[in-house]
């Protein structure tokens, strides 16, 4: 990596950033998760004092450029009250294990867990639990990142999802994170920490979504309905030995929202991790998606669906960190970009010498709808194991003339034959999304989304 | 079969059209009325599969005299999707693949776009699979090509059957069959043609393109014509066929180029 003198906005910025962080309410909290809560943010401040808002030139940043972002000026978000409606993102399968934080406070009237088995926790970080989530909250590798560790140095709340030991747990439980953008530029920072034990199987549905403002908004002006907000999302996930997470990952920001979000995974032997990421919204997104194998025999099956258009950009930074034997890894990124929009995928997998018998796959396809629309797609393999099976492979196509004319041919006008040919490139990831009214409801933002 | 009196399904005139700028129907004229089949036969290069593609409505190809009229209507003033509606079919001769669309699906959307344009109730997906059940017939196809992708990893014989199937659904006036017989073997070749003689009736007329006889021997068509350079230089009853499979196309092409000469 190179060292390089951060000019002063990115730095500033990022302590700006840091200022906003909500303080730490004894009240409501309790003295004890304040002190536990103080010693997280304490650990991870110096790092962020030393960063700064990364730009073009760093490596790991090249495409995405941020510097829109620095032009913003964000508060910390506030408890919103009334609270907005959020009937349209309730999921009929998670309707009675649903957890709801709304501009990054958690909203017991909107959440639901009555569904929730005993024996299995999901709430937020506040129930007094803290002894056995202290092994786990902010502990996995690559909390350095600056985001990672703004994110972990404004650490005030998070959504908790525990399944004990050899525990499968049927309903689905949905993590909903809904931003009300207002008047004022906000900062949300949420945080999820997922444990499955050992033997336990659990699906859990992470969604970021805007919903309207519960209150019009005064001064609505040049037709722009809402003010630019920042979502800085956490997500750790241990999977246990022999367990099985299944994870959806729904990325809904509305048009003006600046997305960064990141998924840690740790998994132990014999476990089995299937994300299914799909990114829709925001002005400008980045996911980073980090798998830790902890263990051999390790199966993990990533999905992902990015569908941009306008100005978009929606950026995927993948790594698959294998350390053990005997791991599969299969990975299938798809981006469908139209407009001036700019996808950007970098595909991670480390096969250390450890991770012998390693079979690894990746694939990333790309389907380019107008001539602006740009991808930059790049698998990166770093192989030493000298036993291994890797593969992988990217495509960039368009839609065919001769595609569309044989739908045509068969009575489908143009703009029915572009969306078939879409909804069909599409259909391989969201086939794969674990919950079938979620299924749904993504097919018909695919499909009802004509780009021309 | 030719009968007096029959109504005009197509009428070409005089057409010329080019791709890229460079001529490919040099003045094309053909009349095919219902109930008949029609034979286009000709060597590589002759026009032939351009010209079933200007009928169904290619962006590529650009007409740029003639006309043609299909039942009464200017069909090149139509998009290709009102053509299909309108019962303008073609086999293609590389159906395309579709991965992530069932066939099953394809084929109904297809199948109500075709209802819609004729004022009909759409089928949902309950009374199409009847419908549908009763189509696999025509060219001994097994249900379970209906869940597959459309095309994705059909054989050639597979691909050609499942062309007219379509075309079995959509029920067209003028069925193009854009050597359809190329790339099979004996008994996928008399299953294609099998089921074009169940479809074929007196309402409706069959335009047959290809290479070689040996799909005549199936389909029995009322004319044979012989495309070379952009347009017909000869027709006549199936018989024709016979001599240019016996002599092939030279004689005839050297009577052409001697014609042009004088």
């Amino acid at each position: 990596m190179t060292t390089q003198v951060s000019p002063k906005r990115e730095v500033g910025y990022l302590s700006e950033l840091l200022q906003q962080r909500p303080s730490l309410d004894v009240q409501a909290i309790g003295a004890e998760t304040v002190a536990w809560l103080q010693e997280i943010r304490d650990r991870s401040t110096p790092i962020v004092r030393e960063l700064a808002i990364p730009t073009t030139r760093d490596e790991e940043w090249r495409f995405t450029d941020l510097s829109s972002l620095l032009k913003v000026n964000f508060a910390a978000a506030k408890p919103t009250s009334p609270l907005p409606d959020i009937s349209s993102l309730v999921l009929p399968e998670a309707a009675a294990s649903r957890l709801v934080f709304v501009n990054g406070f958690y909203a017991p009237e909107l959440s639901s867990v009555a569904g929730i088995p005993e024996g299995v926790f999901a709430g937020n970080l506040w129930a007094n639990e803290i002894p056995r989530w202290r092994d786990y909250l902010a502990k996995l590798p690559g909390g350095q990142e600056v985001f990672s560790a703004l994110n972990t140095a404004s650490l005030t709340d998070a959504a908790v999802v525990w399944i004990p030991k050899n525990r499968s747990l049927e309903v689905p439980i949905h993590l909903l994170f809904v931003s009300t953008a207002g008047e004022l530029p906000t900062v949300s920072q949420p945080r999820c920490l997922v444990v499955a034990e050992s033997g336990s199987a659990v699906t859990v549905i992470e969604e970021y979504a805007v919903c309207p403002h519960p209150q019009p908004l005064s001064h609505r002006r040049g037709g722009q309905e809402y003010a630019a907000y920042l979502t800085n999302a956490v997500t750790e996930i241990w999977v246990g030995e022999n367990a099985q997470v299944t994870h959806a990952r729904m990325q809904r920001e509305g048009e003006e929202a600046f997305h960064v979000g990141k998924t840690a995974i740790a998994q132990a032997r014999h476990s089995r991790y299937t994300c299914c990421a799909v990114s829709l919204g925001a002005k400008v997104s980045r996911h980073n998606l980090e798998i830790f194998q902890t263990g051999e025999g390790t199966e993990t099956i990533l999905n992902a669906l990015t569908k941009i258009a306008g100005e978009q950009l929606a950026d995927t930074h993948s790594t698959i960190a294998l350390n053990h034997p005997y791991g599969t890894a299969r990975q299938v990124h798809k981006c469908i970009v139209g407009d001036r929009a700019h996808a950007v995928f970098n595909g991670k997998i480390l096969v250390p010498k450890p991770a012998q018998l390693t079979d690894a796959g990746q694939l990333s396809r790309t389907l380019l709808l107008s001539p602006k629309a740009r991808v930059d797609t790049k698998p990166q393999l770093e192989i030493t194991a000298d036993n291994v099976k890797c593969a992988h492979g990217a495509t960039v196509s368009q839609l065919e003339t001769d595609e569309i004319f044989y739908l045509q041919s068969r009575g489908l006008d143009a703009d029915s034959a572009r969306n078939l040919l879409i909804n069909a490139f599409a259909t391989e990831i969201v086939d794969r999304i674990p919950i079938a009214s979620l299924r749904q409801t993504i097919s018909q933002i695919v499909r009802s989304n004509p780009i021309s | 079969m030719m009968t007096e009196g029959s109504e005009v399904i197509l009428s070409v005139r005089d057409l010329t059209a080019e791709v890229d700028g460079t001529p490919i129907l040099k003045g094309m004229s053909l009349e095919i009325k219902a109930g008949e089949i029609h034979a286009i036969m000709g060597p590589n290069g002759s026009g032939k599969s351009t010209f079933s593609k200007v009928l169904a409505g290619h962006p590529a190809y650009e007409v740029t005299g003639g006309e043609v009229i299909f039942q009464g209507q200017n069909l090149l003033e139509m998009e290709p999707e009102e053509r299909a509606r309108s019962g303008v079919f073609l086999a293609f001769q590389y159906p395309l693949e579709i991965p992530g669309v069932s066939n099953l699906d394809f084929l109904r959307v297809a199948y109500n776009s075709r209802r819609k344009h004729q004022g009909l109730e759409e089928l949902d997906a309950f009374d199409f699979d009847e419908l549908i059940q009763e189509k696999l017939d025509v060219v001994k196809m097994d249900s379970a090509f209906l869940s597959r992708s459309v095309n994705e990893g059909f054989s050639g014989g597979e691909k050609k059957r499942n062309e007219i199937l379509q075309m079995a659904i959509l029920e067209p006036k003028l069925a193009i069959l854009d050597e359809t017989d190329s790339g099979l073997d004996i008994d996928a070749l008399k299953i294609v043609a099998n089921g074009v003689n169940q479809l074929a009736n007196p309402e409706n007329a069959m335009l047959v393109i290809t290479h070689y006889q040996r799909l005549l021997n199936y389909i029995i068509p009322d004319r044979v014509h012989v495309m070379a350079n952009g347009r017909i230089i000869t027709s006549g009853t199936k018989e024709l066929a016979l001599e240019l499979e016996a002599r092939g196309y030279d004689w005839l092409l050297e009577a052409e180029t001697a014609e042009v000469a004088v």
